[in-house]
Order: structure tokens, then C-alpha cells, then sequence
């Protein structure tokens, strides 16, 4: 009874979702407070609904009702209550309802938070949220519904989770990463209310800005769990592969990074407002466009569920029929709301300009990459792929480029900058850096130019951050004070950018010193990298909860003295007679130690063994951290804070338009 | 010229200047570094290009994994039930590899029609298999019963 309950309560939510995207819509055209009104209501029972509908999937999970074909193909008896938890989203179907359940939370966290909008825009955002709602809706009860039951023939027991996915990252990361791309349908909400209403100003930038922020955070730490997963579960110590699929979340990231910097601009100084709404267009399309490479099965990938073409073509009509109407949209209103206003050649402005060029073309790069065998193999052009050395090539100059971009641009002034200032600033940042960048090479084994290269951006970047911390720390009352008066959105700054330096820093040394060995073992074999000694001591059985498991003993040790034991393994996963490397790691935050059996070899007396060491390697998730943690400081700002309270004055005066001056160093 | 409208011309100027390297790196890297597909039956027929970087893929020949005893080399064969063609890697293959499977490798083709494989893939789960293989089992008739 209670799935067909879930699957009515998502037909409720439909019909809630259709009436949200056009009640308060025709309230704010006809300017009918009363239909405005429905917004909050209509906003709050979709997501209950939904959130019904979600809890009702996952009690069929936790009770093992195999009755429901979802939870047949999809779990097990004897999964662990949490991989049976996490197993509601580990296929297509479950997988949508998430998205769901986070589209209609971002929707309903609009509605809480934004009670000093407009009435009129606030009907007018949650609205569009209606419609993208009503998409998905329409797309999971028509081609992809959950709830489809296996009767008369209930299975005696599920033929289980992929045991690729029966992981702790991966409980995690698919709603971190859905928290980020949905959350982006915010910012196109209020970019296409905007448009609706002609009225582009630095308050639009304003509202819209902490909610861009929030979802960044989300699919920063979303991408940053999907690679440290790859790197342990799946990869054999890879950390990227520029997989199609990698390339679908990175997408919208590029682009919201964009969006985020160009907000700032537009709310500071009321210029490239078109641009940021555009932009705001193109992320949420590029999160929709991920949408669809992820699910329709187009790709050769974990997360290509085993699906039938109308869903690709369903996801595909979603996201055409969202570009060419917002595109539409844009085309009659953004010449509508052209501003004047002037900036040198060399300010914040034109920095931040570049910042959005650069990473532009970065995204563009990518996408080439990601969808022209896609549209090749469509066209009848043949079979092919693109291959990593393509994506090193074309991107890595690109995020080179927006890094020294980047420590120039920190110290940059609104309006205008002095060009001699910036560039005595600027002197001792490009001394230390070229400092680092000559002594780490050497000191980790030897001069690669794109260490050289990548070293020099990473630091650069750090050098600048921190010499403007000091130069904007200056104070009569001294240094202590100077610091406390920075303003957190500030810090938030500091720390994306820190966050940045600290992920190329890894890469970098990652890619040019990791040590990967590949080495066939019998147990009492050494095999050594640098100073370090791998001894192949042992290897056994172990029982798990669903699986049987050899698990192979090694002592690590630096000139004879013990650094780590490690306990790689082999499992056998008992329903889908399937083989998992698990892989034994020593975790640092200078070096990880990584083995990995392979396969047995001559009739299993000895293993091939893959034996690594990756320097550097915890500071590509380390930093994508300090920038979540960077965006959390800059939407706890004070002025965001501040407002709250004021919140019942600004009520009454239903204030709109009017753009707060630039606090000082805010971010940019 | 007026002062506004000459930095919009250097901001034009620089736009197109970047874009035009960008186009121009696209390519380059795009010509060294897309591989394309070829089927068992194409190699065998020597459509394959010899010492070119590509994508081949059909399924593992049952009883024709052949492990050296002392080395991580490896030979199997893949076929499209039609033709096959002999893979050589060294190194570990991926844990779903196993004979009578899809798999994708790549690598080059040497003189003797021998593909050299620097990395072997295989597919993730029961059910799934790369659309490549797929489509090149269809192809070729004989594939249907053990798909």
C-alpha cells in the first residue's frame, strides 16, 4: 500500500507544481496579491509531498519490500542499513526522486528565506522553480517511476546495490552534488523573474547572489567526494579522468564560478548585468545538460544506469525547451535593461571580466571535448573518444591563465587602478612565487616544466592572498584589530582563493611526483619506491556482511623503520558474484601510501600488485574545502545577517532596487 | 577615436586574440588525441591504422587469457564472433575483466596486427555494456545469443 501511497503523493506534487508555476505567476502579470499569496502555500505542500513520496521509497528500501521493482534491482537482505539507505538513490529511478526532493527544498528555502522580496518577484521565482519542477515531475511519473511494482512475481531477494557503489563516499556524494546543480535553478529563477520584469538592478545581484554561492559550495564538495572516491574505489589512485561524466559536474561548476564573480560586479557596481543573467542561463542549462549525459545513457560510465532512449529524449526536451525559451526571453528584455557606467582598463571590473573569459573558455574546452564523439557518433561520423592528453593540453593553460589573473586581480581597486601601485604590489608575490617554484620542483625530484608552471601559479596565488590580507590588515590600532575588521565575505574570498592555490598545488605535484608501480608479488617480496620499502607479508580470508574477501598484509618501511602496515583487498561481492578492489591507502597530508591487489598470477602464489605514492594528493579534496568553507564565511556576511533583522522594517517598505554601497574589500 | 570606444576595441581585440589561440590549441590537441573505434573484423582486415593510438573492443575469447608466469604480461583475444584479433597488455587488468565479457582496450597496432594495449577497460555492471561493443555484436549477427 504504501508505494502506491508515494506514487500518488508525487501525482499530488505534480498537481501542486503545475499550480505554482502558474497561479502566483498570473498574480504578479496581473498584479493580484491575492494569487501572489499561493506561492509560499503552493511551495510548502510540493515539498511535503514530495518529501512523502521520497520517505516512502526509502521505508520499501530499509523493510527489503521486493515487491517494488526499484528495491528488487537495487538492494539486498543482507545490504547493511545504510548501503540499503543510500541504495534509494544508487539507480535511475531513486535517483530522479533525489533531484526532486532537492529542487523542491531549494524551492521551499527560497520561499522561507526570501520573505523581503517583492511578493510580486517572489511569486514570479518560485513560479519558474514551479516549472522546472513540473518537468521533472512529469519526466519521473511518466518514464521513470519508482514505485512500479513486480506482481504476482515478488523476487525472494533483491539482486543488490552495485558493489561500486556500497561505499561511505557515495551515501554523500550524490546529494552534495544535486544539492549543487539544482541549486543553481535558483539563480536562473531569479534571472528569468528579472527578465520577466525588465528590471535588472544591483538588487537582483543582491538576492541572488548568496543562494549562487550556497550551491557552488555544494557541487564544489559534490565533485571534490566523486574524485576522492574514484581516487580509493575505483581509479587504482586516479583523481580525474576527465570522464564524460566528471565533465558533466565540472560544467556547471566553471560556469557558476563565473556566475559567482560576475554577481559580485553586477551587485558592486551595476555593470555587466545582461552578462549575468546570461550566465545565470547557461548554468543551470549546463546542470540540466549534466542531467541528461548522466542519465540517458549516451555515456559508458558507472553512472549510466542501464536505460531506454526515452528518457534521454525526455531530459534532452527539457533542457531544449528551457535554453530556447529563456534564450527568447533574453533576447526581448536584455536590451532592456542596458546601464552606463564607466571603469578603466585596469580595474576590478575589467579583472573580474577576464576571470569570466577565461573560465569561459575553459568550460567551452571542456565541452568540445565531453560532447563531440556524442554528436559525431549522431551524426554517422564514427565511433571515437577523446582522450585525457586533449583535456591536460587544452586546460591546464586555461586555469594557469585564471590563477595569474587572479593575483593581480586580488589587489585591483573598483573603478580604477593605478597601474605603478599595482605593480609594486605585485613585485614581492612574483619574487617568492618564482622562489617556490624553482626550489619545490628540485627538491621533489627534479625540474618538469609544468611543475614549474603549476607551482608558480599555485603560489602565486597564495603570495598575492596573503599579501593583500596584510596590506588590507593595516591599522592604527594594530595588526589584531586590522584583522578582526575584515569583513567575512572577505575571508570567504581569502579562502576560495586559498582553496584554489591549494588544489592546483596538488595537482600539480601529484601529477609530476606521484609514483605509480605496477609489480607482480608473492608474499615475502619487497618492492620499493624512493626510500620507502613495500614488503608483501601475508595474505588471507575475511568475512564481511555480503561478501568474502582475501585481504593481502604490507609493511611499509623507510630505512627499516616501520611507517604503516597496509591491508589492501580483494573482495567478492555474494549476489553479483562481483570483484572489487579495495585498496589499502595511508592517508598524510604530504604523501599518501596506496596498494591495490590486483589479480592472481600463476594459479594465485603470487599477485600483481600496484604499489603508489602520491605527495600532495589529500590537497586537491583539502582544498576544494576551503573553498566550501570559503563560500559558507561569505554568505554568514554581516550584511546578510544584518538584513534578517531588519527584515520587518524592509517589509513594510517593500523596498526594491536601491543597491547597498561597497563595503570595503568585499569580494570580488 | 574616442577614448570609449577604443578600449571597447582593445577589449574586442583581446576577446577575438584569446579565442582565436583557444580555437587554435583546440585543434592541435584534438588532432593528437582522438582515437578513434575499430571492431575485431576492421583490424583483422587491416583497416586499422598501424602505430595510431585507437579504441578497439568486442568480447574476451573464452580460454584465450594467457598470463606469463613471471612477468604482469598479458594476451587474450577479442572477438565480434566474426573475426578476432590478438590484445597483448601489461599490467593489471580491471576486476570486472573475465573471459566472455565486453571490454574496450587501447592502444596501437603493431606490424604482425597484434594490438599493443596500454589500458583495457571493462564494463561496470551486469547489465551494462559500452554502446561501441554493443553495436558492433549487433553488426555482426552470430553475437545475439549471448547478449
Amino acid at each position: 500500500m504504501v508505494p502506491e501511497f508515494g506514487h500518488f503523493a508525487l501525482i499530488l506534487a505534480l498537481a501542486l507544481a503545475v499550480l505554482l508555476s502558474s497561479v502566483p505567476l498570473a498574480g504578479a502579470l496581473t498584479g493580484r496579491s491575492a494569487l501572489q499569496g499561493f506561492a509560499r502555500p503552493l511551495a510548502t505542500g510540493q515539498f511535503v509531498f514530495i518529501a512523502i513520496a521520497f520517505m516512502a521509497l526509502t521505508r520499501a528500501f530499509l523493510l527489503d519490500d521486493f515487491s517494488v521493482a526499484y528495491v528488487a534491482n537495487n538492494s539486498n537482505s543482507l545490504l547493511p542499513w545504510y548501503y540499503k539507505f543510500s541504495a534509494v538513490w544508487g539507480g535511475h529511478e531513486g535517483s530522479l526522486l533525489l533531484w526532486i526532493l532537492v529542487l523542491s527544498g531549494w524551492t521551499l528555502a527560497v520561499a522561507i528565506f526570501s520573505r523581503r522580496l517583492p511578493a510580486d518577484l517572489l511569486a514570479q521565482v518560485l513560479s519558474v522553480m514551479g516549472m522546472v519542477n513540473v518537468g521533472f515531475l512529469l519526466f519521473i511519473l511518466l518514464t521513470s517511476n519508482p514505485f512500479e511494482r513486480l506482481l504476482p512475481n515478488v523476487p525472494a531477494d533483491g539482486t543488490d546495490l552495485n558493489p561500486l557503489l556500497q561505499d561511505v563516499g557515495l551515501i554523500i556524494h550524490p546529494p552534495m552534488l544535486y544539492m549543487g546543480y539544482v541549486g543553481f535553478s535558483v539563480a536562473f529563477a531569479f534571472a528569468i523573474a528579472a527578465l520577466m520584469r525588465g528590471r535588472l538592478d544591483s538588487a537582483w545581484a543582491r538576492w541572488t547572489r548568496p543562494w549562487t554561492t550556497v550551491a557552488w559550495c555544494f557541487l564544489s564538495l559534490g565533485i571534490a567526494l566523486g574524485s576522492w572516491w574514484a581516487y580509493y574505489e575505483l581509479g587504482w589512485g586516479g583523481w580525474w579522468f576527465w570522464d564524460p561524466v566528471e565533465n558533466a559536474s565540472f560544467l556547471p561548476w566553471l560556469a557558476g564560478t563565473a556566475l559567482m564573480h560576475s554577481l559580485a560586479v553586477t551587485e558592486k557596481r551595476g555593470v555587466f548585468k545582461s552578462w549575468t543573467v546570461l550566465l545565470a542561463i547557461l548554468t543551470f542549462s549546463l546542470s540540466l545538460l549534466g542531467t541528461f549525459l548522466v542519465r540517458s545513457g549516451v555515456l559508458t560510465s558507472v553512472h549510466a544506469f542501464a536505460s531506454d532512449p526515452t528518457r534521454g529524449q525526455f531530459i534532452l526536451a527539457l533542457l531544449g525547451i528551457t535554453i530556447v525559451a529563456s534564450l527568447t526571453l533574453y533576447g526581448f528584455r536584455a536590451p532592456a535593461v542596458h546601464t552606463r557606467v564607466r571603469y578603466g582598463a585596469l580595474s576590478r571590473e575589467v579583472f573580474l571580466l577576464m576571470n569570466n573569459v577565461l573560465l569561459m573558455a575553459a568550460m567551452l574546452v571542456v565541452l568540445v571535448g565531453t560532447l563531440y564523439p556524442l554528436v559525431l557518433d549522431y551524426l554517422g561520423g564514427g565511433t571515437l573518444s577523446v582522450g585525457e592528453p586533449y583535456f591536460n593540453l587544452t586546460f591546464s593553460p586555461l586555469a594557469v591563465a585564471v590563477a595569474l589573473m587572479l593575483g593581480a586581480g586580488v589587489f585591483s581597486r573598483w573603478k580604477r587602478t593605478d597601474g605603478g601601485w599595482l605593480g609594486r604590489q605585485l613585485l614581492w608575490p612574483a619574487a617568492v612565487s618564482l622562489l617556490i617554484a624553482v626550489i619545490v620542483p628540485l627538491w621533489l625530484g627534479g625540474f618538469e616544466p609544468w611543475a614549474f608552471v603549476g607551482c608558480f601559479a599555485a603560489s602565486w596565488v597564495l603570495v598575492a592572498t596573503v599579501r593583500d590580507i596584510w596590506g588590507k590588515s593595516a591599522s592604527r590600532h594594530g595588526r589584531m584589530h586590522g584583522l578582526r575588521r575584515l569583513t567575512r565575505s572577505y575571508y570567504g574570498m581569502v579562502f576560495g582563493h586559498l582553496g584554489m592555490a591549494v588544489v592546483m598545488a596538488g595537482a600539480t605535484v601529484v601529477s609530476n611526483y606521484g609514483v605509480e608501480r605496477d609489480v607482480r608479488m608473492t608474499p615475502g617480496d619487497q618492492a620499493r619506491i624512493g626510500d620507502l620499502t613495500f614488503r608483501f607479508e601475508s595474505i588471507g580470508d575475511r568475512e564481511g556482511p555480503n561478501y568474502t574477501a582475501q585481504q593481502g598484509v604490507f609493511e611499509v618501511r623507510e630505512e627499516g623503520r616501520l611507517v604503516t602496515t597496509l591491508y589492501p583487498e580483494k573482495r567478492i561481492y555474494n549476489v553479483q558474484r562481483s570483484v572489487m578492489t579495495e585498496a589499502g591507502i595511508d592517508a598524510g597530508l604530504f604523501r599518501d601510501l596506496f596498494v591495490a591487489l590486483g589479480e592472481p598470477v600463476n594459479g594465485a602464489s603470487a599477485w600483481a600488485v600496484r604499489i603508489q605514492h602520491k605527495p600532495l594528493v589529500r590537497w586537491l579534496w583539502l582544498g576544494a574545502i576551503f573553498m566550501a568553507f570559503g563560500g559558507g564565511l561569505a554568505i554568514s556576511d554581516k550584511r546578510y545577517r544584518l538584513r534578517r533583522r531588519e527584515r520587518k522594517e524592509t517589509d513594510r517598505q517593500n523596498a526594491s532596487g536601491v543597491g547597498e554601497p561597497a563595503a570595503e574589500g568585499g569580494p570580488g | 577615436m574616442h577614448p570609449q570606444r577604443k578600449r571597447r576595441l582593445t577589449i574586442i581585440l583581446v576577446l577575438v586574440a584569446g579565442l582565436g589561440v583557444a580555437v587554435a590549441l583546440v585543434t592541435y590537441a584534438f588532432r593528437q588525441n582522438i582515437n578513434l573505434f575499430y571492431d575485431p573484423s576492421q583490424i583483422a582486415a587491416g583497416e586499422a591504422p598501424v602505430d595510431v593510438r585507437i579504441r578497439a573492443g568486442g568480447m574476451v575469447e573464452e580460454g584465450s587469457v594467457e598470463r606469463d608466469p613471471d612477468s604482469l604480461d598479458v594476451a587474450f583475444r577479442v572477438t565480434d564472433f566474426d573475426q578476432s584479433v590478438t590484445v597483448r597488455y601489461t599490467g593489471i587488468l580491471p576486476d570486472l575483466f573475465a573471459e566472455g565479457q565486453g571490454v574496450v582496450a587501447m592502444g596501437r597496432v603493431n606490424e604482425d596486427g597484434v594490438l599493443v594495449a596500454d589500458q583495457v577497460l571493462a564494463k561496470h555492471d551486469e547489465e551494462y555494456m559500452p554502446p561501441e561493443v554493443a553495436d558492433s555484436l549487433k553488426q555482426s549477427k552470430s553475437g545475439d545469443a549471448s547478449m
